[in-house]
């Protein structure tokens, strides 16, 4: 099997990949930025760091934004931080538009809602916060429903359709960090830096056929 | 408030190894850092911090070597800092497997780098580390070259203008109680936490588990991190999240 990670040129790729290869040592885990490889692969993970503007950019001018929707409309499909935001159709980061595979908006965390009932807030969302699991999904097989991954992130994403939210983080209001639709999965925090949960979910991965 | 309080061991290496001494001084060997990152994150350490005390040209490709070695088997989020003053110095530590990276004293020459480089690689992944002593007069100083050299800045000050140019998170080492074991700079802490939206890691002088639960507590803190009482098998990070749950600070379950 190939597992394709897409290196449009924004963010540590190589922990990702590596934490793949951890958990499926039999599959063919590639860093690509070649669009035929992104083609031809059996599941594809679209990582992502930085500003989600930046990464549309980025993302658009790699020649890698219609190889990624065609696989988010046909394969198993991950999207991690930004990977995740970029799936919606506008952020308050930038005026560039997402892929708008999703409907609905990345937001920043809002600035009243961080001070509220005694203890603040910081922004960024920085360290290990429990994931409220939304409903039963093959990739949260095996892992403990309120089980802790880590964040790293300032915007979170509001799904126009509650019906595709997994999981959801109380931070100290409660947001979405994880969508389910179809073939497409994806997370605002970061599996591969997440330690046995987050191994686990990326195990359940690669085991995944879709829907 | 379900996040948890991180704990994270800090690796000072040099030349490929974890060493560490007292006020950065009479630097002693504590391990192959591979060895000794496994151990940490088997023992349930949140992150783990790197720091290159002597950064050079030289060593560099020993630093990138040690990091991808790390990043190939842990699974945790790693920091790492020393000598980071260009941002090609920040893509090649991130392509090694680094999560965050800590700027110091380039930050200090150049403030416009803070920016330069939360602009390129995003807020997230820019740690302003900072060193300060106290003020005969009040307040805190920053310092550089591992506490050595005053900069005239006021450490709060500069916390307050750091964040403000895009550093995600603070780590705060008062460099009077490094290596003192002692306990940490809790008023420092407490200022600079109260002065930025973001997070803050404080550091320098635990040498007691009650320390730790102190620099959340009184100081502040969003995580606390520390290195001899780890490295020596005086307490493991367990026997650390122990002592935090016990004080009622939430903490992740390895």
């Amino acid at each position: 099997m190939t597992i394709a990670v897409v290196d449009y040129g924004m963010g540590n790729l190589r922990s990702v990949a590596k934490a793949l290869m951890h958990v499926a040592p039999d599959a063919e885990v590639v860093v690509t930025s070649d669009a035929a490889v992104v083609d031809r692969a059996e599941r594809v993970v679209l990582p992502g760091q930085s500003a989600m503007p930046d990464c549309m950019r980025m993302l658009e001018q790699s020649g890698l934004a219609e190889p990624v929707r065609r696989a988010a409309a046909t394969r198993p499909f991950l999207g991690i931080c930004l990977g995740l935001q970029m799936l919606f159709e506008t952020s308050a980061e930038g005026p560039t538009p997402g892929l708008g595979i999703l409907a609905g908006d990345v937001v920043r965390f809002d600035e009243a809602a961080m001070a509220r009932g005694g203890e603040r807030c910081k922004v960024p969302h920085m360290g290990w916060n429990r994931v409220l699991q939304r409903g039963s999904h093959p990739l949260w097989s095996g892992i403990d429903d309120a089980s802790r991954f880590y964040f790293a992130h300032s915007f979170h994403p509001v799904p126009a359709d509650r019906g595709i939210v997994a999981g959801e983080t109380l931070y100290p209001v409660a947001f979405t960090c994880a969508i389910a639709k179809d073939n497409i999965f994806a997370t605002q925090f970061h599996p591969e830096k997440s330690h046995r949960a987050g191994l686990r979910l990326l195990a359940n991965f690669v085991a995944w056929d879709g829907p | 408030m379900s996040l948890a309080k991180r704990i994270i061991p800090c690796l000072d290496v040099a030349g490929g190894r974890v060493v560490k001494g007292v006020q950065f001084e009479n630097l002693r060997d504590a391990g192959d850092p591979v060895e000794v990152a496994r151990r940490y994150d088997a023992e349930g350490a949140d992150e783990l911090a790197f720091l290159d005390i002597r950064a050079s040209i030289e060593s560099r490709g020993l630093l990138y070597d040690m990091i991808e070695a790390v990043a190939d088997q842990v699974f945790i989020p790693l920091t790492v800092g020393g000598g980071v003053n260009t941002v090609d110095d920040i893509r090649a530590l991130l392509n090694a497997g680094a999560d965050k990276v800590s700027i110091n004293t380039a930050a200090i020459r150049n403030p416009g780098f803070v920016s330069e480089a939360s602009t390129h690689y995003g807020a997230q992944c820019i740690v302003a580390a900072i060193d300060a002593r106290r003020r005969d007069a009040g307040g805190w100083e920053v310092y550089t070259h591992g506490g050595r050299t005053a900069t005239g800045l006021d450490a709060v000050a500069w916390a307050r203008e750091v964040a403000a140019r895009g550093a995600g998170e603070i780590l705060l080492t008062s460099m009077d109680q490094d290596g003192a074991r002692a306990g940490f700079d809790l008023a420092l802490t407490r200022a600079v936490a109260d002065a930025v939206d973001v997070p803050v890691i404080a550091s320098g002088g635990v040498g007691a588990l009650s320390h730790l639960v102190d620099g959340i507590r009184e100081g502040g803190a969003d995580a606390v991190l520390a290195a001899s009482i780890f490295h020596y098998g005086e307490f493991s990070i367990g026997d650390a999240k122990a002592a935090m749950r016990a004080a009622g600070i939430e903490v992740r379950e390895p």
